[in-house]
């Protein structure tokens, strides 16, 4: 697949990303501003009050953390097949956003929690297993520093985030499969979304600009890393 | 204005929401760009000679 391959040179990435970067901070700054204000001015809910406005912070984390572990994985997949650096740096690159998104979900979640369910934290599927997804981030972090060659340090930790690719289907459906005190799925359910519109959209709009957020900051950290790699070949050539 | 500010009674667990937020994610997007002006001056260095 030649088509793939060429999309998949640094060069050619450098040159793209350049191109759409500001298209991405502008967008980012945009629907991030505009789903996080309305957000705040919603009314409050009839029964949560307005711990509701947790929602449009929590959720939208959640989601960002789960989506960049599955991107982190399909790139891990990529660089394991193919064993294109290009692949592993975009793995590398995301986990430490991934990780980020994950803790923010836990700990909005937690001060939500609190005064809706009673308490701070529960040992249930849902929250047990997203706990989990923090310590794959930890761990897929941890793995890449430990190894000091950087392709058996891609190698080992691409396998360890495929392993963990089996914990985004137990954290989806966990709230159908095991009794929880988590609310099941609201927006994407067969009968029509269970949110009513004045909060819906504003989620909506809290998701894209969390979700564009992660990736202008994982295209600039790709970028980044990139530079770096490039600044050490130059480094290890002037050194020979 | 102090309505806003009491959040319903439920200030102690809205206001940390946000005040945490604003924090990871400002800490990540100020960590995301100090290490790409960093990377960009060093292999500008080098490529200047």
């Amino acid at each position: 697949m030649p088509s793939l391959f060429a999309f998949a040179n640094p060069k050619r990435f450098l040159d793209m990303s350049a191109a759409v970067l500001p298209w991405f901070v502008g967008a980012t700054v945009l629907t991030l501003g505009t789903g996080l204000v309305l957000g705040f001015l919603v009314p409050p809910d009839y029964q949560q009050g307005d711990t509701v406005k947790i929602m449009f912070l929590h959720v939208p984390a959640a989601w960002t953390a789960m989506m960049a572990y599955g991107l982190l994985a399909l790139c891990s997949l990529l660089g394991l097949v193919w064993r294109h650096p290009l692949s592993d740096v975009a793995a590398k690159s995301a986990a430490p956003l991934g990780a980020v998104f994950t803790a923010l979900g836990l700990i909005t979640g937690s001060l939500w929690g609190r005064p809706m369910w009673g308490t701070w934290w529960v040992w249930d599927a849902r929250l047990t297993s997203f706990l989990l997804l923090l310590f794959l981030y930890l761990g897929y972090i941890a793995l890449w520093n430990a190894i000091e060659d950087e392709v058996r340090a891609a190698r080992a930790a691409a396998i360890l985030a495929l392993v963990g690719v089996i914990n985004l289907p137990i954290i989806e459906f966990s709230v159908e499969w095991w009794t929880t005190l988590h609310q099941g799925e609201s927006i994407l359910r067969s009968g029509g979304s269970a949110i009513a519109p004045v909060f819906l959209w504003p989620l909506l709009l809290s998701g894209l600009g969390y979700t564009l957020l992660f990736f202008t900051l994982w295209m600039v950290r790709i970028r980044t890393e990139i530079l770096e790699r490039r600044a050490r070949a130059i480094l290890l050539a002037g050194a020979a | 204005m102090s309505g806003l500010l009491a959040m319903g009674g439920y200030a102690a667990y809205v206001w940390p929401a946000y005040g945490v937020s604003v924090l990871l994610l400002g800490a990540a997007i100020a960590a995301t760009w100090r290490a790409y002006a960093r990377a960009k001056a060093q292999l500008a260095a080098l490529e200047k000679p």
